[in-house]
């Protein structure tokens, strides 16, 4: 498997130690990331889902300890790799979009200086082979005048245009894998549309496999072939885009489809919002996290803690109603399932 | 549905300008930020008024001056037939009681050093809508309930909450005094998804039961679809169209209306191929040095000659759909 795939994560456990006690964020997490593939990584705050991407780039603060049985990018082990050698991972092999592009450039450099660091340091690039470069690069992603551009300061950009330096920013060393945090999110509509645009075109041009976390299930839906659901520091559902949306097999997947409303759908029916909030990671349940909002629990799932299961080669969830012994409650889901 | 004598609320040409410092340190000139500009529009009683732009558009500047949290620079703001423009705050009063405000962070707009018994009871003591103690625990517990907490709750501080249970006790401490007219401001866009429909469902339902109106401003377009009946967009501090839901969302005629609209996310794959966006070009420009004419048309598609010289109008293009835009006839 790991072969084929450029990113391979298994059972990844990522826990946090707070004067509160130790925070458990990710708890036991397995997926992968195929060559050129645009991956969704959906879930609401708190499930854990930018530990993830933040646990496999190793940028976590000095309190977090991450652990897993393997952590495999482009046939690395992540897990066995030196500092040093991670940072020449980062910016070259595994670019980084953040959530908040105010805050992720520095206000003290100029944009072509940010731009032209990591071409120095990974492509040893000289000064003014970078700076061609960078232009070249804040044309691609629709910056007009690039060489003026290139001297001003993040604060002299707009919103949009931060994001989009952002993203000149990350793949200017031609990275394997993109990882975007809520690259939209902190954005108005119409430019969160041009630069979902820009992803998905950048995606194209240099078949650079994408992991896009988000919580918003729109941009998912216009944007991820694959998409993974996340809650509780768990993975409760992995499948393709159609399955997800259409399909959905865990209750929750089902419960985010039906609290959200459809542009194009039916409009003014009740939303069916998820009861309750999400699990404290402090103590997490022991079974399914979802159990205590789940209209459909069952009293082996405050017990145990499902297993993922198959239903087909892409398609797999991790619920107790998918085992043989629950056929007779499945029936229900189906109905709720659009 | 609000063009007859029937609304509870009407902007009239509302201004709302705010002075800011001048350009350079050698200049002598305030500059003028003009953050809501000629805007009018009516709310029929009952009814939900979404209002919708980009940041930056004015939106939340119309939501708090008719809340009168700001004092408007020109216009009339006429509520259940009075002037409330010029009102004194004594004067006003009575009015604030009627007309309450939801604000868009729970996080910051709950006083952190008051329990919720103080949050949600001040405003009766204030009011006098209770005449003693028993009475205000009476109404907070009733009040807690309603919006779907527990009575345990009523002790604790801000902090203990999660941002949807502070929501509600915003909506709680809101609708205390039992206002006829509640501004939205973005409620739901701080809360997760799962969340975000608890939040709506409580506030169509309170509308059904206590009959409120209300002025729901977001930029998240299908919410807004879900929960207006009629719907304003905003563009630069102008109202550019507004229409009843559907047809606003059947028959677009305002070219930013038209690429705001196609640029919403649909959570549906199938459909999201499906979609053609209008991709707008560049950002919006400096409220503080907008465009000359039309505001929109720096990045308008079918812009001409003459929306740089002249000011659109809104006007009424049939059935209450009004529209400020030179094209659209």
């Amino acid at each position: 498997m790991s072969d084929e795939q450029l990113l391979d994560v298994k059972n990844l456990r990522t826990s946090f130690l707070t004067s509160g006690g130790v925070v458990s964020a990710v708890r036991g997490i397995s997926f992968s990331v195929g060559h050129g593939e645009f991956i969704g990584i959906v879930g609401e705050s708190g499930c854990g889902k930018s530990v993830t991407m933040l646990s496999i780039m190793r940028l976590l603060a000095g309190n977090a300890s991450v652990k897993a049985d393997s952590l495999f990018f482009d046939g690395r082990d992540l897990l066995k790799l030196s500092s040093k050698e991670i940072r020449k991972i980062h910016g070259s092999d595994i670019g980084m979009i953040f959530q908040d592009p105010m805050t992720s450039l520095d206000p003290l450099y100029t944009i072509g200086d940010q731009i032209m660091e990591p071409l120095k340091i990974h492509k040893k690039m000289t000064r003014r082979e970078a700076r061609r470069k960078a232009a070249e690069m804040l044309d691609m992603v629709g910056i007009s005048s690039p060489g003026q551009r290139l001297d001003q300061y993040p604060h002299e950009f707009s919103g949009g245009m931060r994001q989009r330096a952002m993203i000149a920013i990350a793949m200017c060393c031609d990275p394997k894998l993109l990882i975007a945090d809520e690259p939209t999110t902190a954005l108005d509509v119409t430019i969160q549309a041009q630069i979902l645009e820009l992803m998905m075109e950048m995606k194209k041009k240099f078949s650079t496999a994408t992991a896009l976390i988000t919580h918003d299930l729109g941009v998912i839906a216009s944007s991820c072939s694959r998409v993974v659901v996340m809650y509780g520091g768990l993975i409760m559902e992995i499948g393709l885009s159609e399955d997800i949306f259409y399909r959905p097999l865990h209750p929750y997947t089902n419960g985010l489809l039906n609290s959200i409303t459809r542009a194009g759908g039916k409009e003014r029916g009740k939303l069916i919002p998820i009861p309750g909030s999400p699990p404290d990671l402090m103590n997490p349940p022991v079974g399914c996290p979802f159990t205590a909002r789940c209209e459909y629990a069952m009293r082996i799932c405050a017990e145990a803690r499902p297993s993922s299961t198959y239903v087909s080669e892409n398609h797999s969830a991790a619920c107790w109603l998918l085992h043989a012994k629950a056929s007779g409650m499945r029936s229900g889901i189906a109905r709720h399932g659009r | 549905m609000g063009d007859n004598g029937e609304f509870l609320l009407k902007a009239e040409n509302l201004n709302m300008f705010f002075e800011i410092g001048a350009a350079s340190l050698f200049s002598k000139e305030k500059r003028l930020l003009k953050a809501v500009n000629d805007v009018s529009f009516s709310i029929g009683r009952g009814e939900t008024f979404g209002l919708v732009g980009e940041s930056g558009c004015g939106k939340t500047t119309v939501g708090r001056t008719i809340a009168k949290l700001y004092r408007a620079t020109g216009g009339r703001i006429i509520f259940d037939g009075s002037d409330i423009t010029k009102m004194t705050d004594k004067e006003f009063f009575p009015y604030r009681r009627r007309i309450q405000m939801i604000f868009q962070d729970p996080y910051t707009s709950l006083d952190p050093r008051q329990p919720v018994s103080e949050i949600i009871g001040t405003p009766l003591s204030v009011h006098g809508l209770v005449s003693n103690r028993a009475e205000r625990d009476e109404r907070i517990k009733e009040l807690i309930h309603m919006v779907g907490l527990k009575e345990d709750h009523i002790n604790r501080y801000p902090h203990e909450f999660s941002g949807g249970q502070r929501q509600r006790i915003g909506i709680a401490r809101a609708l205390a005094l039992m206002p006829e007219f509640i501004v939205c401001d973005e409620p739901i866009s701080a809360l997760d998804v799962s969340i975000q429909a608890q939040i709506i469902n409580i506030l169509s339902e309170f509308q059904e039961r206590f009959k409120l109106t209300y002025l729901f401003i977001s930029h998240d377009l299908s919410m807004v679809r879900h929960i207006s009946h009629r719907v304003g967009v905003m563009y630069l501090g102008n109202l550019v169209e507004t229409a009843e839901v559907n047809e606003l969302f059947g028959n677009m005629i305002h070219p930013y209306t038209q690429s705001l609209m196609s640029s919403v996310l649909i959570a549906d794959p199938a459909a999201a191929k499906r979609q053609s966006r209008i991709i707008l070009e560049g950002d919006v420009p400096s409220p503080l040095n907008p465009p000359s004419g039309c505001h929109f048309r720096t990045r308008c598609r079918c812009a001409s000659d003459i929306c740089s010289c002249v000011t659109p109008e809104l006007t009424d293009v049939g059935s209450g759909h009004m529209v400020a835009c030179h094209n659209a006839d």
